[in-house]
């Protein structure tokens, strides 16, 4: 299973979401073809209502704390509640180009 | 003096610090050339930390707070997240009223004042 997969898999069965997308953006860095590095993440559900971000950005960091302790090293979060994804017309920030430090 | 102990003395004695990859004049990560845009725009001083030239803080920065990625941003003493957080609370205008209230916490009452 790719990680990508994986990723995918945890939080559909930890939240349901309502919307989920996962993006493999390692192509975007400085690593090797067909890398597992770096994504984007962008889960819509209504567990996110009255919540701040940051309790948000946990829950995700909580159900990928696998990943996120070796194999992946960038996870961009977005993290949305079914009104808010509604009023930005689904639409969420590009990630960033590297820019070069650190592969650790 | 352990590198956790480090990062609680910085964290507590700067109002608003950034634990980056880089410095914000020479950032070595687009997440953390991000937020430490998005905290510059805010027009007030702010500490930084570049995590490049620290292994020990590297290594232990994750633990300290329970955040497993850089950038972390902290004001008042509190992590208030990493890029996407930042530059989502930049746009809203929450960080720059944040960072203005921690470095200046007179300023609400300044209208006032002789």
């Amino acid at each position: 299973m790719t990680i990508q997969t994986q990723i995918e898999q945890k939080i559909q069965q930890a939240m349901q979401p309502d919307f989920l997308e996962v993006l493999n953006e390692s192509h975007m860095h400085n690593v090797p073809p067909g890398s597992e590095s770096h994504f984007k993440v962008t889960v819509v559900s209504a567990q996110f209502n009255g919540k701040m971000l940051i309790a948000r950005h946990r829950q995700i960091n909580g159900i990928l704390a696998e990943e996120l302790n070796g194999k992946i090293h960038a996870l961009a979060l977005h993290t949305l509640t079914p009104e808010e994804h509604f009023a930005k017309g689904g639409k969420v920030a590009e990630s960033p180009l590297c820019m070069g430090g650190g592969k650790a | 003096m352990s590198a956790l102990d480090r990062i609680d003395q910085a964290v507590k004695s700067n109002p608003v610090i950034i634990f980056m990859k880089g410095t914000p004049q020479m950032p070595q990560c687009g997440f953390s050339s991000r937020a430490s845009q998005a905290l510059m725009a805010c027009g007030e001083e702010f500490a930084y930390v570049n995590v490049l030239g620290d292994p020990e803080i590297f290594q232990d920065l994750p633990q300290y707070a329970n955040w497993p990625t850089f950038p972390q941003v902290y004001i008042n003493g509190e992590l208030i997240g990493g890029c996407d957080i930042t530059l989502e609370m930049y746009q809203n205008g929450e960080l720059q009223k944040m960072v203005k209230e921690a470095v200046k916490p007179d300023a609400a009452t300044e209208g006032d004042a002789a």
